[in-house]
């Protein structure tokens, strides 16, 4: 397993929530970031949040590691959930809230 | 060089056919659309694995030139 990907997994199976997005919750660096951190806020959830931004290794390695092209990307329990547009439709549809109760997430 | 709705479209439409596809241009710079689409072929499938559908269509241009395209899906309901 490459460098990248090792400390990747360390990464997202070191917490219940990651998010890997650009910037930090206080402050966002790109829309899309910016409205998945307020969507995690709203489910009132702790996170992990990686700054990719701050480590290109890790930003391109995580759209390799998930077969995802695009940051931000959430982790729940280590599996990866989606992007900004999937948390968004998970959460309208109450998904992503109810996926937080059966994985049983430690509120923030 | 950013990707018009049209290109758009035909790309999802040459490798999803049958699908509908609506386009919505968010900020009027022909780089930040938001895209819906609705394909048969999404039946079954989970949402990670319909927007994988689609930007494999779009051939990996998304999180390139395609910067900004919020996508949503899902299969016909009827």
């Amino acid at each position: 397993m490459s460098d990248a990907n090792a400390r990747i997994s360390s990464i997202v199976n070191g917490s219940d929530v990651v998010l890997f997005m650009k910037g930090t919750p206080l402050f966002p660096q790109c829309g899309f970031s910016n409205r998945a951190v307020s969507i995690l806020d709203h489910c009132g959830v702790a996170y992990e949040s990686v700054d990719v931004l701050q480590d290109q290794e890790i930003r391109q390695g995580i759209k390799a590691y998930s077969d995802w092209p695009t940051i931000p990307q959430l982790y729940l329990k280590g599996e990866f959930i989606g992007g900004s547009d999937i948390m968004m439709e998970m959460f309208e549809a109450g998904e992503l809230q109810q996926l937080m109760l059966d994985k049983e997430v430690a509120r923030a | 060089m950013p990707m018009t709705a049209t290109e758009i479209e035909q790309a999802i439409t040459a490798a999803l056919p049958g699908a509908e596809v609506t386009m919505t241009d968010l900020a009027g710079d022909n780089d930040h659309w938001a895209t819906r689409v609705v394909a048969p072929q999404f039946a079954g499938k989970s949402r990670v694995q319909q927007h994988k559908m689609v930007y494999e269509a779009l051939g990996g241009r998304m999180g390139g030139v395609l910067h900004a395209l919020q996508l949503t899906t899902s299969a016909p309901t009827s």
